[in-house]
């Protein structure tokens, strides 16, 4: 019987020619990521192991995004921690503060992690890499440090559901509102265990960057991994930043599958999840009239190159509205340099935007953006739980960047064609 | 802080009954991961959700709640907060995956059951036993079967975790 790319990749990980769904497997790890605020764990639970040295100084990936630039004195100590650890350790892939990103972003962009990798990371949305052809997934803290001492992982084989995107997109669709189409098709456990296959005319057709914002929203309807089987817009992707050999698999033409969905994408409007789920959506049109208190543009679902190219855009000669604060963050500074160069960076500030370096910052109501009691924010992240982005009783809406650009202008949530 | 070493397979407690989709922003807010001192944590277990239940938790306590427990972040803080607060065990209709994985790494023990679920209220006392597989609503004196965890998976908790399961194999 034929496998899916998640199966194939999976069995070569664990040196047999065929895995099952179900079955429960000791898999290699090729790359192994954490971050400021899982990292600090993971490094207790590696010191109880009373283990020596990390498997492989190369395989590990270490990013302070969280709560960096340091927010507070006892953030300042877990990052402190984590660069101990580094020069300790010899970790070679470290990116300080000035020189990464949001680790999501800035593992692909350095191509770090490839096709056919198996990928763990203490970060839920390391299912992002998916986009790559990759089998990426989150873990917690201590299995990222039994991993760092083995250099293994155990899984689950999961069972496969396939989607696939048929038709032609509407203007101001991108990947960001299919993902969101979709969770709130099947729900916020919709795939809860699975893995999630994106395929179809569609999917082809998408950059890399909205390749990698459906992947990273899988975790979103409880998916373990997003994926997309590798094709040319993947390889010249690819090829641009690879430094280690790579193994691009194919699932099989008669690859079992749990489920399969099939959408008109015709059809699919701009997405907004209103709180507190992500599932919770509508289409632009069934909106109504949401005002706001705060608009926020990036984070590792959309702030690459790409989405700040059409949130500027809709900014560009326009301002943003007296009672909405815009806070722009690109999501590496590589891109924060690129949207410098196009200009980008000034249309932002010219709309009365505040622009912030590199970090997960608002998006988990961390800092440089915090809510009040009873705000509201749009914002093109992933995730609007009650109190996600701050005040507990505060409220977060999900979007693409064109939307949350243009909500800006307009002081409540509408459509650039609304402006 | 507590002691993470062989768990036990029985526990009896009384039950805090939640709503689905309990996620992670919830279980311990973000705002409280700038530390990974456990007991830190435990502090603010569940401030998310229920402001009050921190003053209410007694060791031994049972957390019941429906589908997805646990959705949202990969923050391991979430089960240690709850398990160092004094939660025995969770049970829930579903878990969500990397809440799962974690508590079973951390040896906090976690039940499925949709009918045990179902059926219980907060205060009622409740009995789990892993070793047979059972649930027992001792107010509602009803029984529910449990599916029994993979072995591997049942050799992990029954060490205490990852960390043990991963020392006694490389030692
Ligand atoms: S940007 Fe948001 S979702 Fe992405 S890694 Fe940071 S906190 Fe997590």
């Amino acid at each position: 019987m034929g496998m899916t790319i998640t199966e194939k990749i999976l069995a070569a990980h664990c040196g047999k020619k065929s895995v099952q769904p179900g079955e429960l497997i000791q898999s290699k790890v090729d790359i192994a990521l954490a971050n400021d605020i899982t990292a600090p764990l993971a490094i207790k639970q590696f010191k109880k192991l009373k283990a020596k040295k990390v498997f492989d100084s190369k395989k590990i990936v270490l990013v302070p995004d969280h709560f960096t630039p340091n927010k507070d004195i006892e953030s300042a100590e877990q990052c402190k921690m984590l660069r101990s650890f580094v020069y300790e350790q010899k970790i070679e892939h470290y990116y300080e503060v000035g020189r990464g990103g949001i680790e999501h972003a800035l593992l692909p962009e350095k191509g770090i992690v490839l096709p056919g990798d198996v990928v763990i990371g203490a970060d839920s949305h390391t299912c992002t890499y998916g986009a790559l052809g990759a089998f990426s997934t989150g873990v917690g803290s201590t299995d990222f440090a039994a991993a760092m001492v083995t250099g293994k992982c155990w899984f689950r084989i999961p069972e496969t559901i396939k989607f696939i995107y048929k038709g032609k997109l509407k203007k101001w669709v991108s990947g960001k509102d299919l993902i969101l189409y979709t969770i709130g098709d099947i729900g916020v456990d919709g795939a809860l265990y699975h893995a999630m296959e994106f395929s179809g005319e569609v999917i082809k057709n998408i950059s890399m960057a909205d390749r990698m914002t459906m992947c990273n929203m899988a975790i979103e309807a409880g998916g373990k991994n997003g994926v997309i089987q590798p094709d040319d817009t993947t390889i010249e992707y690819i090829e641009a930043r690879a430094e280690r050999p790579y193994e691009i698999f194919n699932g099989d033409k008669d690859a079992k599958y749990k489920e399969i969905y099939e959408y008109n994408c015709s059809k699919i409007e701009p997405q907004v999840a209103f709180p507190n789920l992500p599932s919770n959506t509508r289409p632009i049109s069934e909106v109504g009239e949401v005002f706001i208190d705060q608009a926020v543009i990036g984070s590792c679902t959309n702030g690459r190159i790409e989405d700040l190219r059409i949130a500027a855009q809709v900014l560009k000669r326009k301002k943003v509205h007296s009672y909405v604060r815009l806070i722009v963050f690109p999501a590496t500074q590589n891109i924060y340099k690129q949207a410098i160069k196009e200009g980008l960076i000034n249309i932002f500030i010219n709309a009365g935007a505040a622009v912030s370096t590199p970090t997960c910052g608002p998006c988990l109501g961390g800092h440089m953006g915090v809510l009040a009691e009873g705000e509201r924010a749009i914002a093109t992240t992933n995730r609007n739980f009650s109190g996600r982005m701050g005040h507990l009783r505060s409220e977060v809406y999900l979007s693409n960047p064109a939307i949350a650009a243009a909500s800006a202008i307009a002081g409540k949530i509408v459509s650039p064609d609304e402006l | 802080m507590k002691s993470y070493g062989e768990s036990k397979m029985r526990f009896q407690g009384k039950i805090h009954k939640y709503g689905v989709n309990i996620n992670t922003d919830e279980i311990i807010p973000a705002r409280f991961l700038n530390t990974s001192d456990v007991v830190e944590l435990a502090k603010h277990c569940l401030e998310g959700l229920d402001e009050d239940f921190i003053h209410r938790v007694s060791t031994g306590d049972i957390i019941v709640a429906g589908k997805n427990f646990g959705c949202g972040s990969s923050r391991e803080h979430a089960p240690l907060a709850i398990k160092e607060c004094g939660i025995s065990c969770v049970i829930a209709e579903t878990f969500a995956r990397i809440f799962y994985r974690n508590a079973i790494n951390i040896g906090l023990p976690i039940v499925e059951s949709k009918q045990a679920v179902k059926d219980a209220q907060t205060g009622d006392e409740i009995l789990v036993d892993l070793e047979k597989g059972t649930i027992k609503n001792l107010t509602k004196k009803s029984l529910y079967k449990i599916q029994p965890f993979p072995s591997f998976m049942q050799e992990l908790m029954k060490v205490g975790g990852l960390i043990e399961y991963v020392k006694k194999k490389t030692e």
